[in-house]
């Protein structure tokens, strides 16, 4: 059943407003009043962000908190790497600047139906969809192992209150300037047998993603990977972002990332194909 | 056949997705016209990444036609844009004239359908293998195929080239061969950073759509002429209505915010000052 078919359920186009944003290490965490998103927000769904008429491409965002905030309802909060020029501008605006929003978007991850061991893994500013997932997770008695990486502490999303939200929290960043030195996919197959991992969730760059996908599979967990392509509409009316899933009888079939996405099952992504396709 | 609009607002070939992901911003059932992404008789998986890139207040295409082809279109797509009650125009692109026949033959008993969109060559034709339109004979023989094949009277929609030398020449020859509207501003023919070629399209061409479309009014004066080309607000739709296109069509403003035909739909209909 898609999200059209449920207007509850779907997305909405509202008129939103920067409500704060504040740099923490290398990214900007961006506080948005957005009518209505709020409440239809599940873990892995995404906003569409308009920066400016003249830039026509959206910019699309992990939505990393919701908070109800006194007088305005819900707010979400954002985190920002600044890439490009729709993200500077962006980074730059005061509080009090309307935004375009649309969300939530996209297909978010699945919980478990029973309390099983779930690692939740997340490199840099991608992380951020992880802790509300780690939260609704908790609240369905799923033991939770963090994993948390970045570039370097700067790009490491939340660290401290990853210790929070899990049972066991590993720390990698590819420099070493805090935790282990690495990268995910050398500490994974480590992580997962420890856990007892019956569920695996990523979000972060596709070698990652890819990585956490093989080694769930190693060990006959279930991985669910939060994919990023570039988009244009971010709501599935351009074919844009086009990803190649494993179809029936063994030939892939291209899906779209924004709308069919991010969320996929990591065995069901032809990876191979989705790096060709780069 | 004579083409009878709801709405001067339709959508775009190419950017209201299948329709589902359109519908959660835009009342199907309101438009004028829905214009499915082009179709070929076999599915095609569409070209290598960047598909899609932002240039200044435009956006460079290079989706190469990626659609599931007609069989899984008439199976799985139509059937629901039908029941939402949207008036379908396919858009259909074949590699030879008897490919545009067979679509004709096709999609012109699918039950439901509003009308059939030709598309006269996509900006980058070249090496994609769709059939070469770049003389208005050649179009014109395209609709003629379209046209005989038909099973049924369906309204016609030439969608031209944004050839502005020949754009006016090409509307008079599509008409004569049996088309009933020319759409006029599809997207201008443009390259990717890396050579591949691509459609430019965006407020970047609204000028050139909009002197397309003054080419064809003077120059085909009893064309029925639908107007695209950078449409982002409701003063550009009023402009090239204004002018004497009987509808616009909405693209790539959709892509930037997919209320765009919705509030377009009601603020047309709405005389007195827009709001956008």
């Amino acid at each position: 059943m898609s999200s059209a078919d449920r207007p509850d359920r779907g997305p909405l186009h509202v008129t939103g407003e920067l409500l704060a944003s504040r740099r923490i290490g290398a990214h900007h965490h961006l506080t948005v009043v957005a009518p209505g998103i709020a409440d239809r927000f599940r873990p892995g769904t995404f906003l569409a962000v308009s920066t400016g008429a003249e830039r026509l491409a959206r910019r699309a965002f992990w939505i990393h908190r919701v908070k109800p905030t006194g007088g305005y309802g819900a707010t979400l909060e954002l985190v920002v790497e600044e890439r490009g020029p729709g993200t500077t501008w962006l980074v730059h605006q005061p509080p009090g600047t309307k935004l375009e929003l649309t969300g939530p978007l996209g297909r978010a991850f699945s919980l478990p139906q029973e309390p099983v061991s779930c690692v939740l893994v997340g490199e840099g500013y991608a992380a951020a969809p992880m802790f509300p997932l780690a939260e609704r997770l908790r609240e369905r008695d799923c033991s939770i192992t963090l994993v948390v990486a970045g570039a370097d502490e700067a790009h490491l999303l939340s660290a401290l209150e990853a210790r929070r939200s899990a049972r066991a929290v590993t720390v990698v960043t590819a420099d070493g300037s805090v935790g282990q030195r690495g990268s995910v996919a050398d500490v994974i197959t480590e992580v997962l047998a420890r856990a007892q991992a019956a569920v695996v969730y990523a979000a972060g760059p596709a070698p990652t993603l890819h990585a956490v996908a093989v080694a769930a599979e190693s060990i006959g967990a279930w991985s669910q990977v939060a994919l990023e392509r570039p988009l244009t509409c971010a709501t599935g009316l351009c074919q844009g972002c086009a990803v190649p899933v494993a179809g029936e009888g063994g030939h892939a079939r291209l899906v779209r990332a924004c709308f069919d996405g991010p969320v996929f099952r990591g065995d069901r992504v032809v990876w191979d194909q989705l790096e060709a396709l780069r | 056949m004579s083409l009878q609009l709801t709405s001067p607002v339709m959508v775009a070939a190419g950017c209201g997705g299948t329709g589902r992901e359109l519908a959660a911003f835009s009342d199907l059932s309101g438009l004028g016209g829905f214009v499915t992404r082009s179709i070929t008789l076999a599915p095609r998986p569409g070209g290598t990444h960047p598909r899609i890139l932002e240039t200044p207040s435009g956006l460079v295409h290079a989706v190469d036609l990626q659609n599931p082809g007609v069989d899984q279109f008439l199976a799985l797509e139509l059937p629901w844009l039908v029941r939402q009650g949207a008036r379908v125009f396919v858009s259909m692109v074949g590699r030879s004239l008897g490919e545009y026949a067979e679509l004709a033959r096709r999609l012109g008993r699918a039950p439901g359908l509003a009308g059939i969109e030709v598309n006269l060559s996509a900006p980058d034709a070249s090496g994609n293998g769709v059939f070469d339109v770049r003389e208005a004979f050649h179009a014109a023989s395209v609709i003629a195929a379209v046209h005989r094949d038909l099973p049924r009277g369906l309204p016609v929609l030439a969608k031209l080239r944004s050839d502005l030398i020949r754009v006016a020449e090409s509307a008079r020859a599509v008409l004569e061969a049996g088309a009933d509207a020319v759409v006029v501003g599809n997207a201008l023919p443009a390259a990717m950073p890396d050579g591949r070629p691509a459609g430019l399209s965006g407020p970047a061409i609204r000028p050139l759509a909009l002197r397309c479309l003054t080419e064809v009014l003077d120059g085909a004066p009893e064309a029925t002429v639908i107007a695209s080309g950078g449409i982002t607000t409701l003063a550009d739709a009023r402009a090239a209505l204004d002018l004497g296109a009987v509808a616009v069509q909405v693209g790539s403003a959709l892509l930037h915010d997919p209320t765009t035909a919705g509030r377009f739909v009601i603020g047309l209909a709405t005389p007195g000052e827009d709001l956008t």
